[in-house]
């Protein structure tokens, strides 16, 4: 039975997302009540699956029960476990915001958001690479509505940028795929990982084409440093709760990236060994002096978030590019940190930009917020954390970070990834100071946080203490999770040696 | 035969780039189906080109075609139309929505074209 759970991140979303689609235009209240039950499920259940990885055995749910490496299969480590999870926690979050009426905007909101976690979870979760490209067009064409949701010139322009270039992003991908079959035969990630460790020296040329190929699509997910256009219009063009969830579809690249080039491509990978880690060392330094800059340059308090985004995506990919235990460990706190306090800092902009009036989430001053001293407190943490300042979560992640740092990596780390942090510290404070003090009175009338809004705000941008007050706990599983993550030869051992059925126990 | 599938892969890759690049909004959504065309008959290949390869096991034929590619192609082209008929609704919309069809029209300076 226990089994079974492995595939239920899935199933779920999926059928919650398929009864909602029963009945078109139907009153909204049943759907959020589905929508909140299925999400709040899918929290239990991943932190289940988060306790069974613990263990630290590498279980497998083999679909049909065809067996690797021959069927699909759904692979829980520590860190899909870990991934699921977090995926779970904010969307609670955002769909909590939603039922604040965000999702009366358009139509089926919530089935739509439901199908994208299904992708989101399908993609952390399989351990098959064409699979992942199933997911990855799961949760990409969820997101295209998700985005347009609501409607405007704004939406369907972004989207269109976003749409075009996610399809050539698929193409380069189906490429990237068929090379690596061509050439190995195989498209099970642990049957993959062995055959590239002995290949044919011919075709490695080949398949180091393949590999780039696909840094090229992780990274567009990813928006890494050249690849990055299309994320700060589309986050934030996009609705409060989607731009929210969206925080987390940057962070599916940087796992997949973290996936690929440490199992197939790692250090068991002969030849080929660690190959990709070099270059992505430049880009994501880049990457970390541009969201600097943008971070300094936005005009919009959402457009300042979706740069903050794009520093945390250099930090991660830094990490990424180390290679070692500490800094992936580091990477997967930082991981779990910037992904919840983005996603709350998209809903705190969109309820200043509500209680403006006028003057929207724009970084000018304008009318004052109707409840100054509860979003002035919500802007207050999300600042301080966001920027990594003591005592909350950033502070953590990035201190672990840079305390892994090798002395040959320091200078470059050290000076880029602190100056992106005053860059940013810089620019929270000049926006902080113009949306809440430059501004007049509030309208005592104006509309107010909901309840729902507020719990949406509560949960994720409090979970940024918590973050720090449970930081020993969680650091130890991170840590667990890179030491698995960097032995490669116990996940294939674990999915490709054992012949007992995964579903039938 | 590996020449000539070559060559019509890399042509049908090349103007679907060209025309994914140009400027308007149709010209992309054509030239990212014919990209998704490059890409399925690139797939289609990745188990080898062979001919009157037996598709079913049965006992004395030791020339089998890869039944993988094959599977693999029917998922991209099923996913490749849908997105591809999302993305001309889409193109409709922004041409709709904006008045006119260019991919990345400038604010503010939107041109007001007469409805026909």
């Amino acid at each position: 039975m226990m089994h079974h759970l492995i595939v239920l991140p899935i199933l779920l979303p999926l059928l919650s997302g398929l009864l909602m689609l029963v009945k078109r235009d139907s009153i909204v209240l049943p759907r959020r009540a589905i929508a909140l039950t299925s999400t709040a499920a899918l929290l239990v259940i991943s932190a289940v699956l988060v306790i069974q990885s613990d263990s630290g055995e590498i279980t497998y749910y083999a679909l049909g029960d065809w067996q690797p490496p021959f069927g699909i299969v759904l692979v829980l480590d520590r860190l899909s476990a870990l991934m699921v999870c977090l995926t779970a926690f904010l969307a609670l979050g955002s769909v909590a915001y939603a039922c604040a009426g965000d999702d009366r905007k358009g139509s089926n909101f919530h089935g739509l958001f439901q199908l994208q976690l299904m992708g989101i979870n399908g993609a952390f979760l399989t351990g098959d690479m064409f699979n992942l490209f199933v997911f990855f067009e799961v949760l990409l064409i969820a997101s295209y509505s998700l985005l347009m949701h609501g409607g405007g010139k704004d939406r369907t322009q972004a989207g269109f940028h976003y749409v075009a270039l996610n399809l050539a992003g698929s193409a380069m991908f189906l490429i990237a795929l068929g090379v690596l079959y061509g050439t190995t035969g195989t498209l099970n990630m642990a049957d993959m990982s062995q055959k590239v460790a002995a290949l044919d020296p011919d075709r490695l040329g080949l398949i180091k084409a393949g590999a780039f190929l696909l840094l090229v699509v992780f990274g567009l997910k990813a928006a890494i440093l050249p690849l990055y256009f299309w994320l700060p219009r589309a986050y934030s063009s996009a609705p409060a709760p989607v731009a929210a969830l969206f925080a987390i579809m940057t962070k599916v690249g940087i796992y997949a990236i973290l996936r690929v080039y440490t199992l197939i491509f790692g250090s068991g990978a002969g030849e080929l060994a660690n190959f990709v880690q070099p270059w992505l060392w430049w880009f994501a330094l880049a990457t970390l002096a541009l969201g600097g800059l943008g971070v300094l340059s936005a005009r919009d308090l959402r457009n300042q978030v979706a740069y903050l985004i794009l520093i945390s995506v250099g930090t991660l990919l830094v990490g990424v590019s180390m290679n070692r235990e500490a800094p992936l460990a580091a990477l997967l706190y930082y991981m779990i940190h910037t992904t919840l306090v983005s996603g709350g800092l998209f809903l705190l902009a969109d309820a200043i930009g509500e209680q403006r009036g006028k003057a929207g989430a724009r970084i000018v001053p304008g009318r004052g917020v109707t409840q100054p001293a509860l979003l002035g407190l919500f802007y207050f943490i999300g600042a301080v954390t966001v920027i990594g300042l003591p005592p909350l979560s950033g502070a953590i992640g990035k201190a672990l970070l840079l305390n892994a740092a090798l002395p040959s990596e320091q200078p470059w780390l050290w000076s880029l990834l602190l100056l992106s942090s005053l860059a940013g510290l810089v620019a929270m404070a000049r926006s902080g100071s113009t949306v809440f003090w430059k501004a007049g009175r509030g309208d005592s009338d104006g509309p107010r946080l909901k309840p729902a809004m507020l719990a949406g705000l509560i949960l994720l941008l409090g979970a940024s203490p918590a973050l720090s007050i449970l930081a020993g706990p969680i650091t130890r599983f991170t840590d667990a999770s890179a030491t698995q993550l960097l032995d490669h030869d116990a996940y294939a051992e674990a999915i490709l040696s054992r012949n007992i059925a995964g579903g039938d126990s | 035969m590996e020449a000539l599938y070559a060559t019509v892969t890399g042509f049908l890759a090349a103007s679907g780039l060209y025309l994914a690049l140009r400027g308007r909004t149709f010209p992309v959504v054509v030239g990212l189906t014919l990209l998704s065309y490059a890409v399925n008959l690139f797939l289609f290949s990745t188990g080898g080109l062979t001919t009157n390869g037996a598709a079913v096991i049965r006992e004395g034929v030791t020339d089998y075609a890869d039944p993988l590619p094959q599977a693999l192609v029917l998922t991209a082209i099923v996913i490749g139309f849908a997105m591809t008929a999302f993305s001309v609704i889409l193109a409709m919309r922004v041409r709709g929505d904006q008045g006119s069809d260019q991919v990345n029209d400038q604010r503010g300076e939107e041109p007001k074209e007469e409805k026909s």
